[in-house]
């Protein structure tokens, strides 16, 4: 059955590397709802965090082909109640909106934050899940929203192996 | 034929050169990492953007051979040959742009068929990369999916390392071909050169533990079964597991066939082997399958043609699996004992725990398959006494006079099927056609690489009248370079594979397959390469005699059945079991 599926990626900092990790979701059809990628805890390793609408069967296979890349370190797919995960969100609004005082209150209410305000517009930060950040556009909407803009997901695995450690490891050994 | 008067280094001159920590330049620098990795052969093509990398290669002529292809895609199959009769990783130039574009084939081939292959490419300067400039393309991008790892250098400092990782990751772990773009600015430019082998890629374990529990279980498995199947792929070739094998085999006395890739690794007339799997494979090993309890499948990756449907594959049957590469188990078919490891190293362990056993009666199974194969499609097709000549008489031949000795290089097509169903393959790795890509075009210029990695080794082309159509501009590089390979053309005057499928599939509408051909053999001669043209059943076997007895390259045509037919099929998609014996 298709649902959301979060896969995460470990890799070498390599030019190219998305280009490889993607070719093979493009290959089995599969469309990438999100693809966050940063530096880890570990200089020179990346960690890929990539959303897509799939079946567990075909990710498993997926993921076999991403592993086998040189240098990719390991693939992970995961279920939804297997991370903990947050997507952050960005609200433009007009200054002006901030007259009538309730904003903040709504601003408050869902637990967001003003980032920086300027004479013109103000932005706000908010994270969350994809449902609660396209919400909040709608509750914003009334003081006009003049720009919107989203993360990818960002996520950590719940069960407690220590992947940490095994990175770690391999700052030990020196990239080839 | 000397154009410089500047003469090429002799041996000891370079040796001396090699031995010092000099600085050179990139070029030259891509010339000695080759040498360090024991390149003795490269196949290629000059352009300008690699033309400071055959500039430096004109001072090492006595260490490495260049062999002057007639088109890129040539450069890529010869490697693939000399790689796979010889074991050892083959080397292909190119310059950027329409050189590098002419390797896609070449690499998609290596890559399919796991072929370790080592690509240098020149690019133009780095200043100008992703500008569009002249003969500009992005190899690297292109390539990306069809390699098995790529790399664009753009510094001269950088050469040695991008090679040596290039060499241990085409031939290590499941091996494959990798692609290095040098800029032509890296080519120039110098350094302080030296060169440290690759031995260890963080990121990459090649060759995977084996799991002691897998063993176990698989041993169990076996000792339990009464219709155990060895299928025998390319993986037991490329680990050179086939002693171990033949080992497993005898001691359990189970039957083994092999894949289209597979074969050689098992001699035929092995009183364990039996036959080939697969769409034209043989009778026994498809139908029965499907009544084996145990698939012990080695170094396989269960490709469609093999399967056909995989709902009904193996449908009674335990499924073993080994196979080095993570991915490929339960990609196709799911393993109820998976061993993730080399096919040797797995295959030993194996070896130890499996009981002795014999299974009469099972095997007395596959005699009888045999027979009725033999019967209804063998005798015919070997031993005909009238009509035009066949493709498997002439095989027949061929197989008995070089001994089942030879390495035999197959193109695509029916005269691949029947060579491969015919052929008496006595030895390893003589076995060279282009499997998980079927490439027409392949075997002449994989058959030019074989001679040149094995020139002790008689080689034979297979080709079809329309796949030597595709690459035959490689004759000059035979004339020229004085390779001796023969060179059969079994000429249907059709695009036969195709024209049988539309007989069967397509009410005999023979779309765009027949074949109006030149003269072959006038062709060959154009490239001063003797041969001659055959029709006639009573002429066949001296012609034979005289292609072998023939000191250097030698064409053979053979004018066969137009409208023949490759039995047994097992039509696409469809159940193997429901291999048609006509
Ligand atoms: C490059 C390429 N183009 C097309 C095909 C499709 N194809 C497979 S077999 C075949 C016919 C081969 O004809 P020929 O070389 O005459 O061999 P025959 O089957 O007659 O023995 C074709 C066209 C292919 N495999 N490769």
């Amino acid at each position: 059955m298709q649902k959301e599926y979060t896969v995460t990626v470990y890799t070498e900092d390599r030019i190219g590397i998305t280009n490889r990790i993607t070719i093979i979701f493009t290959r089995r059809g599969i469309n990438i709802t999100s693809l966050t990628t940063a530096e880890t805890e570990i200089p020179g390793v990346y960690k890929f965090i990539i959303t897509v609408m799939s079946t567990r069967e075909k990710l498993d296979k997926v993921v076999g082909q991403i592993e086998r890349l040189i240098e990719i370190h390991r693939a992970f797919v995961h279920e939804e109640e297997e991370v903990v995960y947050q997507e952050l969100a960005l609200y433009k609004i007009s200054t002006r909106s901030l007259d009538t005082g309730d904003i903040e209150r709504l601003i408050r209410e869902n637990q967001a934050r003003i980032l920086t305000i300027t004479a013109d517009y103000f932005v706000i930060e908010k994270t969350g899940h994809q449902q609660e950040l396209t919400d909040f556009i709608k509750k914003l909407e009334p003081y006009g929203l003049i720009e919107y803009s989203k993360s990818g997901r960002v996520a950590i695995v719940k069960w407690s192996r220590r992947f940490h450690e095994h990175l770690k490891e391999l700052q030990a050994v020196p990239e080839s | 034929m000397q154009q410089k008067d500047v003469l090429p280094m002799k041996a000891e001159e370079a040796d001396k050169r090699l031995a010092a920590k000099p600085v050179i330049s990139g070029a030259e620098a891509v010339i000695r990492s080759l040498i360090a990795e024991g390149v003795d052969t490269i196949f290629g093509y000059p352009g300008g953007a690699i033309m400071p990398i055959y500039d430096a290669l004109y001072d090492f002529q006595d260490k490495v051979h260049h062999i002057l292809v007639r088109h890129e895609q040539g450069a890529t199959h010869a490697a693939q040959g000399y790689a796979r009769s010889s074991g050892r990783t083959g080397v292909a130039f190119a310059t950027s742009g329409p050189g590098a574009t002419n390797l896609v084939t070449g690499l998609a081939d290596a890559y399919m068929d796991s072929t370790p292959m080592v690509c240098i490419t020149g690019q133009v300067g780095a200043a100008l990369l992703g500008t569009d400039a002249f003969q500009e393309t992005d190899v690297i991008g292109i390539t990306m999916p069809i390699t098995k790892w790529n790399i664009q250098v753009t510094r001269q400092e950088d050469i040695p390392g991008a090679i040596a990782k290039a060499f241990y990751i085409a031939r290590s772990g499941r091996p494959g071909p990798v692609l290095v773009d040098i800029t032509k600015n890296a080519q120039f430019g110098e350094f302080e050169y030296e060169y440290i082998p690759c031995t260890a890629i963080r990121s990459y374990q090649p060759v995977p533990q084996l799991n002691q529990d897998a063993v176990t279980a698989a041993a169990a498995v076996i000792n339990e079964a009464k219709k155990p199947f060895l299928l025998v792929g390319h993986g037991v070739l490329l680990s050179g597991a086939e002693k171990a094998l033949i080992a497993l085999a005898e001691k359990a006395q189970i039957p083994m066939a092999s894949t289209l890739l597979g074969l050689s690794a098992v001699p035929v007339d092995h009183p364990l082997y039996v036959g080939m799997l697969g769409m034209h494979g043989n009778y026994g090993p498809n139908v029965l399958t499907g009544e084996c309890d145990t698939l012990i499948a080695v170094g396989m990756r269960f490709d469609d043609r093999v399967t056909g449907d995989v709902e009904s594959y193996a449908n009674k049957a335990k499924v073993i699996h080994i196979e080095i590469d993570a991915a490929e188990i339960n990609k196709i078919i799911k393993a109820d004992v998976a061993l993730h490891a080399d096919a040797k190293t797995a295959l030993e362990a194996l070896l130890e725990e499996v009981n002795p056993a014999s299974h009469e009666e099972w095997l007395a199974e596959f005699q009888a398959a045999h027979q009725k194969e033999y019967d209804k499609v063998q005798h015919r097709e070997l031993y005909p006494e009238a009509g035009e000549l066949k493709m498997a008489e002439v095989i027949r031949l061929i197989s008995e006079k070089t001994k089942g000795e030879a390495v035999l290089v197959t193109d695509v097509g029916q005269h691949q099927m029947v060579a491969s169903r015919y052929y008496r393959f006595k030895n390893p790795n003589t076995n060279i056609t282009s499997g998980g890509m079927g490439t027409m075009g392949f075997s002449l210029p994989a058959a030019m690489g074989a001679k040149m990695g094995t020139p002790e080794k008689e080689v034979v082309a297979i080709i079809g009248d329309g796949c030597f159509q595709m690459t035959l501009q490689e004759l000059g590089t035979i004339y020229q370079s004085k390779i001796g390979v023969k060179i059969v053309i079994l000429n249907n005057n059709f695009l036969g594979m195709v024209r049988q499928w539309q007989q069967l599939f397509f009410d005999k509408r023979y779309s765009s397959t027949e074949m109006v051909n030149p003269d072959f053999v006038q062709i060959a001669k154009g490239f001063y390469i003797p041969g001659k043209k055959i029709t006639a059943r009573e002429d066949i076997s001296a012609a034979i005699d005289e292609m072998l007895a023939h000191n250097g390259a030698y064409l053979l045509e053979v004018v066969v059945e137009k409208e023949d037919n490759v039995f047994p099929m097992v039509p696409a998609g469809a159940p193997i079991a429901n291999i048609r014996l006509e």
